[in-house]
């Protein structure tokens, strides 16, 4: 067994360990602190996939931002385990079986594949590194690049309108 | 390592993540899932990008083919981030109006 091998499997492991313990916390803030576990997990999968700038991006982006904004909403609501609201039986035992028969079918449909993916820090793979991401991204998808800029900056204005008391407009 | 792995690895992450989006009622809970699947369609493009270069680099070795890939998953993560701020906003919003973020309490249009 490979170094790359033992890699992957333990991240695997790790990325399907914390997905389960996501799903099935009882405690909101547990299953936060899961999904940061299978962010890094993927982080790891990112970087002996040689996509090392991505790894970082989504340690930063979504690990370090999006998850502290989980946070910090979970923590303002004071929720608790007990006041957490459970699907019936049945209910949640077909959610089980709609969700393990997709699985079954994407798997079935795609297992007869028999294409590599190799290599871990090796001479031709330097695509992930900013250099590379750079150039594309600033000369063939700079429009795009300028797009994702307005669509950050209605969010922020459709974030502060939400997140706005709604009697605050009657004494402006 | 095969591909396939990669893909049975992304594919049981998105069937985990559309099984906590059916079983759980809470909604940030659900909004968490979603972000889960996000997560595992960026893994299999990853994946698929590099399989995408080794089989470019074998035929030319200055090839940058694969950098696609990894810019879709950037734009991916630029949406991801900005949906996730408009989401909470409206859980906010929504635990200040009923204060539950349970969804089954959310049936108001149907009456």
């Amino acid at each position: 067994m490979t170094i790359i091998e033992i890699l992957f499997w333990f991240l695997s492991a790790l990325a399907l360990f914390g997905a389960l313990m996501v799903v099935f916390s009882k405690n909101p803030v547990h299953s936060v602190l899961w999904l940061i576990v299978v962010f890094f997990a993927i982080s790891g999968h990112y970087i002996v996939l040689n996509a090392q700038f991505l790894a970082i991006v989504n340690l930063i982006v979504y690990a370090g931002a999006i998850m502290v904004l989980f946070l910090f909403v979970i923590m303002l609501m004071n929720m608790n385990t007990e006041s957490e609201p459970q699907k019936s039986k049945w209910l949640r035992m077909a959610a089980a079986l709609s969700g393990g028969s997709l699985m079954l079918i994407l798997v079935a449909a795609l297992k007869d594949n028999t294409s590599k993916v190799t290599g871990m820090f090796t001479a031709e793979a330097n695509i992930g590194l900013i250099k590379n991401l750079g150039k594309v991204l600033f000369t063939d998808y700079v429009v795009p690049f300028e797009i994702s800029s307005v669509l950050f900056l209605s969010a922020i204005v459709g974030a502060v309108i939400l997140g706005k008391k709604e009697n605050s407009t009657t004494h402006s | 390592m095969p591909i396939n792995y990669y893909i049975f690895l992304s594919v049981a992450l998105f069937a985990i993540g559309i099984v906590g989006v059916l079983t759980r009622r809470n909604a940030i809970i659900i909004f968490m899932c979603i972000e889960l699947m996000l997560n595992a369609v960026n893994l299999l493009l990853v994946a698929f990008s590099k399989m995408h270069h080794l089989k470019a680099y074998a035929l030319n070795h200055t090839t940058t083919v694969g950098t696609e890939a990894q810019l879709f998953v950037f734009f991916i993560m630029v949406v991801a981030a900005a949906e996730v701020t408009v989401g909470l906003a409206i859980i906010v919003m929504l635990y200040r109006n009923i204060h539950s973020v349970d969804i089954n309490f959310l049936n108001r249009l149907k009456h």
